[in-house]
């Protein structure tokens, strides 16, 4: 049977529920069913299950053990992994760097993500590459990005010395020093980001209905007017979005920083995430690890679950 | 998520309507426009021209095109054996992460929208409670879980814990397509004597090419861009991907900066050529899980 004989006969069907609601469709292929869900299931299931759900689980049980990842975890030690994180002071630092990192995306991130988007979807000529161009950065893996903006801030070869010398003074190793090191990488977040957001906002803004905005022109509204009591409101939604995966983006941030400073100058540029892999994976602390990956868990679906109760109730 | 909308994001057509502006305005946005543009060629047009240049070139003029255009740092690369093996373990590995993921993915997604059965709805919200935390949180027992199947150090012990870890986000778009297909065709295609297993060959594939795309975008980049679970699950150099292969290279020849910008420029170069000539297409599947999960 091919495809176009079954869309030829299509145009007299009745339009009976394609989910299999009506009564009758349940009467008449309810033994048919049982075939496809047996075969078609199972690989997702199994493969969700075993590679995303138990290792979750077991996260949560080898994080009260002192385990080095070989034989069975034997040595109990209770809450003592949450304790050691949750006082260590590279973790509260990866905690507020995380905290940061949100921040930077609310207050500069998401303004000029929204700012460009206005800019590129009015009529003039080259819009759209300015489109690519923007959206550029996003399409690059994490870790070119990285390596990229590591030469751009290196002091001896880097475009940073290059700017230094032309203004006459001694280039700076951004990363190398504890109290700028996060402020590049918050830069290096940004470049990497802001056109993903940008295209949300273009897409919200092109769903907006033309009229209202005519409407204002005809009440006499300004740009800017316009913009505030118009645009903005009927952006809520996309605000909301956006917001929404500058936190999870924020909350997941590793491959990125591996190659810029892998966490140092001392731990100051540590997220939950780097964290995690150079205290829990390349020591092998199976029991550490773990807990931070629990308490990173926790930070997840509480976020998702009350930004979700919270903000987006009404999308 | 959420649904906001929105028309699915297209980057390719020029808007029409609205008044004309002023020269003002537009000197005002071609300037603005023109500065952030900078911002993001600069770095990436210095890092290509790096690449050209001698090392002390490098150190006294990083922004400006090559005294001498050093094409052997380049060719050096590209005839190198690691190059090519990076490029290919990469691909091999996006290649079967797309394919299970689309395969996998498409199959259970036509049961939950197709086909009523006893806890659809709560084996739905399991495959979605994936979407909630990165892979990060279980990367240790995920580790152990793969060492102890024996497949540490290989392409599918890289390849599965992808395809688990993407197999929410796809079943939800795939999900979401399907339930979109005109319930005429399930009639009728009933009416024939076709069975699901038919209709899901004939009828609803053929038809599913537009999210099969989206999906199969989402799944490839995020593969072909991926650090963490390789990194933590191979260990033999000749089967890392590109990402991996860029922070080996970076670490041997650490402040040789003209070759690891050629490096740089040689690994970055697939995904710009293919996203110039495909941007409708990925602009349009990267940012539709976003919007429409």
């Amino acid at each position: 049977m091919n495809t176009t004989s079954i869309l030829a006969k299509s145009l007299p069907a009745s339009g009976a529920g394609i989910t299999g609601r009506t009564n009758r469709r349940r009467r008449s292929f309810a033994k048919s069913k049982w075939p496809v869900l047996v075969v078609f299931l199972p690989p997702a299931l199994l493969l969700f299950t075993v590679l995303v759900i138990l290792p979750m689980g077991e996260a949560a049980w080898y994080s009260f053990y002192n385990w080095n990842g070989y034989g069975l975890p034997t040595q109990w030690v209770g809450w003592r992994n949450y304790q050691l994180v949750l006082r260590n002071s590279a973790f509260i630092q990866a905690l507020i760097n995380n905290g940061l990192i949100i921040l930077v995306s609310l207050a500069l991130q998401i303004p000029l993500a929204l700012w460009l988007a206005t800019m590129v979807t009015t009529r003039i000529r080259g819009a759209l590459f300015f489109r690519l161009i923007f959206f550029l950065p996003y399409v690059l893996a994490d870790v070119a990005a990285g390596m990229i903006w590591r030469f751009v801030y290196d002091g001896d070869f880097g475009l940073a010395a290059g700017i230094a010398h032309f203004f006459g003074f001694e280039a700076p190793f951004l990363l190398a020093d504890r109290d700028t090191a996060m402020y590049a990488i918050l830069a290096v977040v940004v470049w990497k980001y802001f056109g993903f957001h940008m295209m949300l906002f273009i897409a919200g803004l092109q769903a907006i209905d033309k009229s209202v905005l005519e409407a204002a022109d005809i009440d006499g509204a300004s740009g800017w007017q316009k913009f505030r009591l118009v645009t903005l409101p009927l952006l809520g939604s996309t605000v909301r979005l956006s917001v929404f995966f500058a936190v999870v983006g924020s909350l997941h941030l590793f491959d990125m920083i591996m190659p810029l400073t892998g966490g140092g100058p001392s731990n100051a540029t540590q997220t939950i995430v780097t964290f995690l892999y150079n205290f829990g994976v390349t020591r092998m602390q199976i029991g550490f690890g773990s807990a931070v990956g629990v308490i990173l868990f926790v930070i997840c679906v509480t976020l998702a679950f009350s930004y979700k109760r919270i903000f987006m109730r009404h999308d | 998520m959420t649904d906001i909308a929105a028309p699915p994001i297209d980057a390719a057509t020029e808007h029409t309507g609205g008044r004309r502006l002023s020269v003002a305005t537009r000197t005002y946005l071609y300037v603005c426009l023109i500065v952030v543009a900078a911002l993001v060629i600069v770095p990436l047009v210095s890092t290509a021209l790096g690449g050209f240049k001698t090392l002390s070139d490098l150190r006294g003029n990083p922004f400006g095109l090559p005294l001498e255009w050093q094409w052997s740092n380049y060719g050096d690369i590209i005839t190198s054996q690691r190059y090519w093996l990076q490029m290919g373990n990469s691909l091999l590995i996006a290649a079967l992460t797309v394919f299970l993921t689309l395969t996998f993915a498409a199959m259970a997604a036509f049961c939950f929208a197709h086909i009523r059965f006893f806890g659809s709805d709560y084996l739905l919200n399991y495959f979605l409670t994936g979407l909630m935390f990165p892979a990060a949180t279980a990367i240790l027992p995920l580790y152990i879980r793969i060492r102890d199947l024996g497949l540490l150090d290989t392409y599918w012990g890289v390849v599965l814990p992808q395809v688990a870890f993407g197999l929410g986000m796809s079943i939800i778009l795939f999900r979401n397509y399907f339930r979109g297909l005109p319930v005429e065709l399930f009639d009728a295609a009933f009416v024939d004597g076709c069975g699901y297993f038919g209709f899901f060959w004939h009828v609803t594939l053929p038809l599913s090419r537009p999210i099969v795309a989206t999906v199969g975008i989402i799944s490839f980049v995020g593969s072909w861009n991926s650090y963490i679970l390789p990194l933590i699950l191979l260990n033999s150099e000749s089967r890392y991907p590109w990402p991996l292969g860029i922070m080996v290279y970076k670490g041997e020849f650490s402040t040789e900066w003209h070759l690891v910008l050629a490096f740089i420029t040689l690994t970055i170069l697939p995904t710009i050529i293919v996203f110039f000539l495909a941007q409708k297409h990925i602009i349009a599947g990267l940012t539709a899980g976003a919007v429409k999960s």
